[in-house]
This record gives C-alpha cells, structure tokens and sequence, in this order.
C-alpha cells in the first residue's frame, strides 16, 4: 500500500494519488478502485450525454418547420427513440450515483472502497455491453418505438433490432442492480467510526434511498422487456391482443419500474444539491432529518404512483382517482427539501460560486418541473395535456433543468477533488448562465404548446405551432453553446496545471481532509468521527492554504494501521 | 447482505412474472386450467423433491464450511451439483414431451391464444428459473477447485453461506411455481398424458 | 411562417372551461410558491452574502414546529387540488343518457368515422352543437388516441378493446383532430379537423349525399352473410344463445361467473368464442378473428344492440 507521508507542495508531482499509481490501459480496464471506476463512468456517461445531444439537436432543426425538411418521418422517429433511450438509460440513471457516487460515497463515510469492488467493475461492464448493444441496434436498425416501447407497436408491428436494443437495456439493468446492492451494503457495513446515520452527508442518504430504489425497481423492467424482447421474436402473445394478450398489461409493468426510475434519477441530484449548499451558505442544512427521511419517502412513494402515466388508457375510474392522490402525495417530501434548502440561506454566509449558481438555478428549475408535475397528477387535465408538449416540457424541467444541472453541480464542486484541478471560474459562470437561459427558452414555450395541442413525437405540425417551435430552438441552440465552453473549460483545466489543494472552498467532509486528488486507497488511517455532519460552525479542519500540514485538528486521528 | 439485497431483487425479477400470471389467469381462467392438466404433475413432483433435497445437501455443504471440513463440503457440494443437473434433466425430457405436443410457443404451437399465453407464462417462468439454476451449477462448479485448495476455512466460508442462501432462493421460488402451474385447478383424476 | 400564433386554444366543449379553470387555479398557486421560494432564494443569498474569507454563521436550530407547517400546507393544498380534479374527472367520465353515438376505428395511419345513420368520413368527424356525443373507439392494429385540443378530451384506441369518451361542443366551427399516441411512421400525420355544425346542419349533412345503409341495416346484412342466424335464431332452440335482448343484460357464463354483455363482450365472443361461453351451451362457435375489420365489427354490434332496443 503506498503510503501518503507528508502533504506535499501542490506542484510535487511525484506525490502518488490514484490518477498516477498505475499506468496503462489494462491498469484502467481492470481497476478495482472505486475512484478510477467513476473516471469510466464519467468518461462514458459523457460520450452517450454528447450522442443524446446530438439526437437532440437533429429533433430541434427538424421542428423548426411545420414540414418535413431535414429528415424524413422513419428517421425522425429514430431520432426520438434514440434520444430517449441514450439519455435516459445510458446518461440519466448512472450519473450522479455512478460517477459522483461511485467516487465519493466510500469516501465519504471514511471507507477504502466499496464493500464489493469486483462487482463494482462488473457493473461497469454491463453499462458498457448494454450501451453499446443498444446504440448499435437503434443506428443500425429500425428501432422506432420510443423510449417507452409501447406494445403492440414494438412487440408485434416493429423490426428485428428492437429485441436486440431491449437487450441491451437489459444488460445496462445489472449495472444498476449491482451498483445498488453495492452502495447498500457499502452504507450499512463500511462507515468509519463514529460515523452514525445522523452524521452522514445528505449526498450518502440520498445514495441509499436511490440504491434501494434501483434494487427492487430494475428487475420489474427488465423482465418487462424480456418479455416484449420474446413477443417480438417468438410471437408468445402475452402483449397481442389477437391472441387474447393486454397491451395495457405492459404499460403498467413498464411504468412500475419507469415511475421510481425517475426517482433514480433525481434523488442523487437532491443528495448533491444538499452538500453544495450547506458548503457555499457555510451552514448546516435546516432540517436535516427531515431532509434525509424525505428521500426515503420520495423512494417508498415513487413505487405506488406508476398509473398516472395511464389516465387516457381507459383503466378504472377509480385507479386513476387513487393514482392521481397519491401522485398529490408525493409533492410534500419533495417541496419540503426546497423550503429546508432555501431555509438554509437564512442568516448563512453565502457565496455565489459556480457550484451554487448551478445550485440555484437547480432549485428554481426543479420547482418549475415538479410543480407542472401538479397539472399532470390532475386528471381532468391530464386527460388534456397526456402526450403533448406540456409533459415533454415537464419532464426536461426535472431531469435537465433539475437533475443535470444538479449534476453539473456536483461535477463543479468535486473537480478539484477529483481531478487536482481548478476550472476557470469566469467561464463557469458564463457557461451557467448560458445554459440557464438556453434551457428557459427551449422548454417554457414547450408548455405553451403543450396546452394548445401539439402532441409529442410529431415529426410534422399545424403551421399556428411554428413561432413556438422556433423559439424552443433557438433555445436549444444557447444550451448547445453552453454546453460546449463547459466541455471545453472542464477539459481544458486538465491541462493547464492549476493545481487545487485538498479543500478549496472551506467545505466539511471526509472528502475535504484528504489531498486532491485523493490517494489510492483514500485513507491513510481510518478517520474517527465526532463532528456532526455539517459542521460549519466549527473551526476550518484544513487551512484555507493548500499545502500547510494538518494541524489542530479537532477531529483526533487514529494513530495505527488499518486492516487490510 | 449484498446477497439479501441481491436475492431482494430477484424477488422483484420473479415477481413480475407472478404477477403477470395472475392476471392471466384471472382472465382466462378456463384456457389455465386445461394448460395446468396439460402438465405431467408426477415429473413436476419428482423435481420438486429434487430440489428439497438439494437444498438439504446444501445446507449440510454450509455446515461443513462453517466447520472447516473440506471433504465433507466437497462432497456435500457434489451432491447438490448431482441433484441440480437431475432437476435439469427432468425438465428436459418436460420440455421435449411438450415440443412433441406441439406446445412451445413461437416454435412449434396448435391451440387457442389463450392456452399459448400460458405455455408462453410456463415456458418463462420455468425457463427463468431454469436458467438461474444453470449460474448456480456453473457457480458451484467455480467453487469446486477453491475448496480443494482449501480456500474456505472456518474463519472465512461466507462466500458457501451467501451461495447457500441464492441455492435455497432458487428452490423457493420452484416451490411457489410448481402448485402455480401444476397443481391449482387440476382435476385430480384427469390422467396425465 | 404564420404570423397568427395563438397562446391558448380555443373552449369549445363544455369541459373546456373546467380544465381551464383547474388549470388556472393551479397555475395561481405554483406562480405563488414558485415566486415566494425565489423571492427568499434571492433575498437570503443577498443579504446573508459573504462578507469575509473567516465568516462563521451560528447554527440555528431546526423548528419541528415549521417543518410540519410547511408539510402540512402544501399537503393540504394538495388534497383541494386533487379534489376539484377528481370531480371533474368524474362528470368527465360517463356520458349522459341523451348523448348520441358514434363510432371510430383507428387504423395506421388513419381515422374512420362512422355514423349509426350511416354516414361514414375519413380523418374527418362532423357533430352536432350543444349535444352530448360518446364516441366508441376500436383499433385495427396498435395503440391510438382521440385528441380534440378545443374540446380538451382525449382517449387511447386500444386494440382488443373499446375505449369510449364523450363531450358536448359549446361552438361552432371546425378544431383541430390529432392522434396522440405514437403509433409508428406516419404518427404525425394521422390528422384530421372536427366540424361542429348547427343541429339542423348537421341532420341535414347527415341525410344528404349517397344514401348507404345505417350501421344497423350493414350489421344485419352481415349478420346474415355470416351464418351467424343458423345458431342464434329467434328462439331458444338454436345451437348458440338468442341475442334479443342480450345487450346490456347479464349473462351467466359456463365458468359460473357473471359478466355484462356489453360492446367488449360482444367483440370478444365474435373474435375468442372459446374464452366466454354462455352457460348451458357448448363451445363449438368458430372463431371469426382476422376476418372482420373492426368497422364490420361494431355494425354487426350495432345491429345486437338494435335487437334489444325493439324489446
């Protein structure tokens, strides 16, 4: 095990940290390191993000007329399959809890690594194989379902490629699975000493909530996409109403799972959006426990609510009425996170940094999106608004205004962390502010015409539409903008050799008290725990100078070895 | 508790063709009831005895481990491989017995949408749990040189205990299939073809 | 590009108004709490900013009292918004008595309309002002929906099964038709327009260009073309149950269980005779699926139905 002996000046490269203890591809490929896996998630998650955006901007040149100009009506339907799938299975659910998560949950409740790294390894794999299976299947083929899959369009009316991109949704399933059954198993057993439930960061609860939902939720799709995968190629009938199957039988299958996969991935986002601001307002978050316990019962709740994704189906009078309350229910645990997050801000120390600017904007996003979820738990007008524009603005508000914005947040916060690296400030604050008003413009005139009618997935529309279409691209252009100096300044600040010391911004954590970027094995001796989680109040435990040794700390070390 | 939480989701996994039975069954009552008779209960019954008893040899392999007794858990470990591959070969005749009655959806099938949904239901759930059993094996087999190396001791055999507890899952979910498919709505003198 | 761009869609049915006011109400209330949230989000993080390196802000201590209050407020509202939804839904739901049928089958990548008097429109449908219309809804191959954005009503078309929704036009006019479920290439093109029409009018459309048969008259051609009347006679002597009289009554089935027969019921005995068997009777009816299209499906239906109604 290399040892991490003094804390070196920050341009001593030849301290060993886990981006330098091996080199080599198979060292990468095979890593067991909980922090190098995170790097592959992060490197993969943001090539199928950039496919995704791709997609995207296609979808939005094609809708900028009321015709079919740049591409024709089987394409465009691709198109939107492949959007969906890429962001949703391939970008969405792993980001937070596998590049975020995998990197810091160990560390942060004072662990060496997961309880299960091989698994960890494997889960990534599995990312892998399903991602690739499922993107070459929709270019190559005819994959033309959504995302959704809809019977008996994908089971008895749609190509051969559809079975193999379920497939590979199939395989990406495990990812989830194992990396739930990891970070559970990690949470219960592996927490340092002293490191008690109510002294986790948010960011950890949110994790385990998450996990939990990713357990019990993921098989239920996958053996929901088996059988459409069996239907299509074997013609079993259990979906095909010419052989006495239910359609419907699927849509609720479907959603049980796709409902709480929402909730997969917001949850780790709210987990972020805790830890930054109870950094940058210098304060413990207000409410903590009801805080944490809320994300459990978004994860309990998100099971129970899958039918109102099924009010125009013709389902039962009354499965709709109890679907849409418990739909209602659900906006409580949520609008109290916002009001202990804002709460936090009252008589803090607030610093508008890049990962609070994002923090922010999450806030005023996330609200916007999960308050339009309101109309949609409504049946009376959901009936109205069911597959139109207004659920398509919805739900981009959650996951890009809400999750990626919370994600881009965690990214700013633990950049130095995890790379040794500072980032441009100014032009993290002009990318912010781009995406910001890019996403604003793309989505709000998307709940204008949601209302009057436009229906989703339309490739052509009535020409009345058009001036709000153009609008929602010229939007999407700013966003795409936006995205690029990000790409660029986050890559960029790789190379330029700015390094970062263990906390730049005076935050509290585990994570903080050891160099940037960490060491392999993270501690060198086995953290003792007797702050409280957020202990802003308490003397700094690194000085705001990067390199000075560590002393006075009021956290005493534990002076022997760990076991191996 | 990886594995409880793992076996948590199998559940889930299962789960969801359980449910999906029920509600066929529920709809198309009489087309379950003649695929149930179309099943041979007596093989469905042997295997069932297969199984419990394979989980009784492999509780008696967990025991060994925890005692550190090599040879008995190699044994022990054998036996449940034993019976495992029996299972599998009941099952095969099973299903060669309904490929010869033209029963297997997709393949070869003559009969009412709705009988096909149930064989499609057999053929899943059956298959499913076939298919969990076929890891198990290849599982076992995986663990067959570490115990002759000596790998397990009394200090560290938690990975037999975690395998014994997958093993007895896989059984208890047959032990839920097996009256679900076979037994329920059975004409108990109808002779079995 | 139009230099006519509407905001909001017109309110031609009579549930219009009431979505709009739901959807008013809540608007109301997330503008509220969105802005209250940000007005303190703005407020906090300009008077409570930073003002040097080493600030330390005292702890403050958590209110159980405030974190119920702000559970308990939001539950509450939730609850009313539920509430007036749920009613709304509910007059939403059943059609009145008075309301007059009509019958559409969505096909990819198409709509067809057809009137019980016999009048028959692709991708268009013409109704009466002021009256309440069910529409029945069958689907030739995969899953649709009915959407009229000025009514604010839409219902999926799901194969296997009949959907029926219903609504009363408040104006007069003609509103877009869209099909809202993604049902394959041309998806976007399965348009069409509603026309609402004074009730003389639309007597009048309805009465006037080629005379063809009512959809009873069509179903009782069929019935007979069929062979359908060498079981089901008049009598109670026929080899399959007599239909006069069936619909809309119960029906005692040979597994002892007790099922309606309404539309459904009817689709499926013609299409899985096996599955439903009226008790008493064998199941040796034929199975006439694949050879019926779902329009022919529901005049032989209309007939049946026309069979009770001279009861």
């Amino acid at each position: 095990m290399t040892t991490d002996t003094a804390i070196t000046t920050p341009t001593d490269s030849r301290r060993v940290h886990y981006l330098n203890a091996s080199y080599g591809i198979k060292s990468w490929l095979l890593t067991l390191d909980h922090k190098r896996i995170g790097i592959l998630y992060l490197v993969m998650t943001t090539v199928f993000f950039i496919i995704g955006g791709v997609f995207a901007t296609l979808i939005r040149l094609e809708l900028l007329t009321p015709q079919a100009d740049v591409v024709e009506a089987a394409t465009y339907n691709k198109l939107f399959t492949m959007h969906g799938v890429a962001m949703i299975f391939f970008f969405l659910i792993p980001a937070v809890p596998a590049v975020l998560g995998n990197f810091l949950l160990p560390i942060q409740i004072g662990a060496r690594d997961v309880a299960f790294p091989k698994i960890n390894l494997l889960s990534w794999y599995c990312f892998m194989a399903g991602g690739t299976l499922a993107t070459v299947a929709i270019i190559m083929g005819g994959v033309d379902t959504g995302w959704t899959f809809y019977t008996p369009y994908s089971s008895t009316y749609s190509s051969f490629y559809v079975p193999l991109a379920l497939t590979g949704v199939f395989i990406n399933g495990f990812s989830s699975i194992l990396t739930g059954v990891n970070f559970l198993t990690t949470v219960h057993k592996m927490r340092a000493p002293g490191m008690t439930w109510f002294r986790l960061p948010l960011f950890v609860w949110a994790q385990y909530a998450t996990s939990i939902i990713m357990i019990l939720g993921t098989p239920v799709i996958a053996i929901t996409l088996l059988l459409v995968a069996l239907e299509n190629v074997f013609g079993i009938g259990i979906f095909n109403p010419d052989l006495g199957g239910d359609p419907i039988l699927f849509q609720h299958m479907f959603w049980f799972y796709s409902h709480p996969a929402v909730y997969i991935m917001i949850v780790p986002g709210f987990g972020v959006i805790s830890d930054v601001i109870a950094c940058f307002a210098r304060k413990r978050i207000y409410g903590y426990s009801f805080v944490a316990f809320s994300s459990l019962a978004i994860a309990l709740l998100g099971f129970l609510v899958w039918g109102h994704h099924m009010f125009t189906t013709g389902q039962s009078m009354y499965a709709s009425m109890v679907f849409s309350f418990l739909s209602f229910l659900i906006a409580v645990p949520t609008a109290v996170k916002i009001f202990n997050w804002t709460a936090t801000l009252y008589k803090g120390s607030v610093s508008m940094e890049c990962p609070m600017y994002y923090a922010m904007g999450f806030i005023g996003l996330f609200l916007i999106g999960g308050l339009t979820g309101l109309f949609l738990s409504t049946i009376a007008i959901d009936i109205h608004l069911h597959d139109t524009y207004f659920v398509v603005a919805h739900f981009h508000f959650v996951m890009v205004g809400g999750m990626v914005m919370a994600y881009l947040a965690g990214l700013h916060f633990w950049w130095p962390k995890i790379t040794g690296c500072t980032y441009s400030e100014g032009w993290a604050k002009v990318s912010a502010v781009l995406i910001f008003f890019g996403f604003n413009l793309t989505f709000l005139p998307q709940f204008v015409l949601g209302y009057l009618g436009m229906p989703r997935r339309y490739h052509v529309y009535p020409e009345e539409f058009q001036v709000l279409n153009v609008m929602s691209t010229a939007g999407a252009t700013i966003l795409a903008a936006g995205y690029a100096v990000l790409f660029t300044y986050l890559i960029l600040s790789l190379f330029m050799n700015r390094r970062a010391g263990p906390n730049p911004w005076r935050a509290k954590g585990l994570e903080w008290e050891i160099p940037s970027p960490p060491g392999p094995h993270n501690f060198d001796v086995t953290p003792i725990v007797t702050a409280e989680a957020y202990a802003y109040d308490e003397e700094d435990v690194t000085p705001a100078t990067p390199g000075a040794p560590d002393e006075g700390s009021p956290i005493p070390r534990e002076a022997e070895r760990t076991e191996a | 508790m990886g594995m409880w939480a793992f076996i948590a989701q199998e559940i889930m996994f299962f789960g969801g063709l359980f449910a999906g039975y029920t509600v066929y069954r529920y709809k198309y009552l009489a087309a379950f009831t003649e695929g149930s008779n179309h099943l041979p209960i007596e093989l469905g019954a042997l295997n069932t005895a297969i199984l419990i008893g394979s989980s009784f040899t492999m509780a008696m392999a967990v025991r060994s481990a925890q005692v550190g007794e090599k040879g008995p858990l190699l044994r022990w470990i054998l036996a449940t491989m034993a019976l495992g591959i029996a299972f599998l070969g009941v099952k095969s005749i099973e299903y060669a017995d309904k490929y010869h009655h033209n029963l297997v959806p997709g393949l070869s099938f003559e009969g009412s949408g709705q009988l096909k949904i149930f064989f499609s239901f057999y053929f899943a759930m059956t298959g499913m749990h076939a298919l969990h059993m076929i890891i198990g094996l290849g599982i076992m087999l995986w663990m067959i040189p570490k115990i002759r190396r000596g790998t397990y001791t009394r200090e560290y055999f938690s990975p037999v205990e975690n395998f014994g507890l997958y093993w007895h899952f896989v059984d208890i979910v047959w032990i839920f299939l097996f009256p679900l498919l076979y037994l329920i709505g059975r004409d108990p003198w109808m002779t079995i073809m | 590009m139009s230099d006519n761009f509407p905001l909001f869609p017109e309110q031609a049915s009579t549930f219009a108004w009431q979505v709009d006011y739901l959807y008013f109400l809540l608007l109301g209330l997330s503008a509220f709490f969105a802005v209250a949230v940000v007005f303190f989000l703005v407020l906090f993080s300009f008077k409570y900013r930073r003002r040097s390196e080493d600030e330390r802000p005292r702890p403050i201590e958590g209110s159980v009292a405030l974190e119920v209050t702000w559970s308990i407020i939001p539950l509450i509202l939730s609850l009313a918004v539920f509430s007036l939804g749920a009613g709304a839904f509910f007059r939403m739901y059943r059609a009145p008595e008075n309301a007059i049928d009509i019958y559409v089958v969505g096909k990819q990548w198409m709509w067809k309309i057809q009137h019980p008097e016999g009048k028959r429109e692709i991708n268009e449908l013409h109704v009466p002002v002021n009256q309440p219309v069910r529409l029945t809804l069958a689907s030739e191959d995969v899953i649709h929906s009915f959407f009229i954005p000025a009514f604010r009503t839409k219902k999926d078309v799901v194969p296997g099964r009949y959907n029926t929704m219903w609504f009363e036009a408040t104006k007069v006019g003609e509103y877009h038709l869209f099909c809202a479920e993604y049902c394959g290439t041309q998806h976007s093109g399965m348009v069409g327009r509603v026309v609402v029409m004074e009730q003389e009018e639309f007597q009048n459309w309805l009465s006037g260009g080629v005379s063809g048969e009512t959809m009873v008259e069509a179903g009782a051609r069929q019935f007979q073309q069929l062979g359908c009347e060498t079981c089901h006679k008049e009598s109670d002597q026929g080899r399959g149950p007599k239909l006069s009289g069936i619909y809309g009554h119960l029906v005692k089935l040979t597994t002892g269980q007790e099922v309606v027969a309404d539309e459904d019921y009817l689709r499926n005995s013609i299409l899985d005779p096996g599955s439903q068997v009226v008790g008493g009777y064998k199941p040796i009816m034929p199975t006439f699926q694949g050879q019926l299209s779902e329009e022919t499906l529901l005049q032989i239906i209309s007939y049946i139905r026309s069979l009770s109604d001279s009861e």
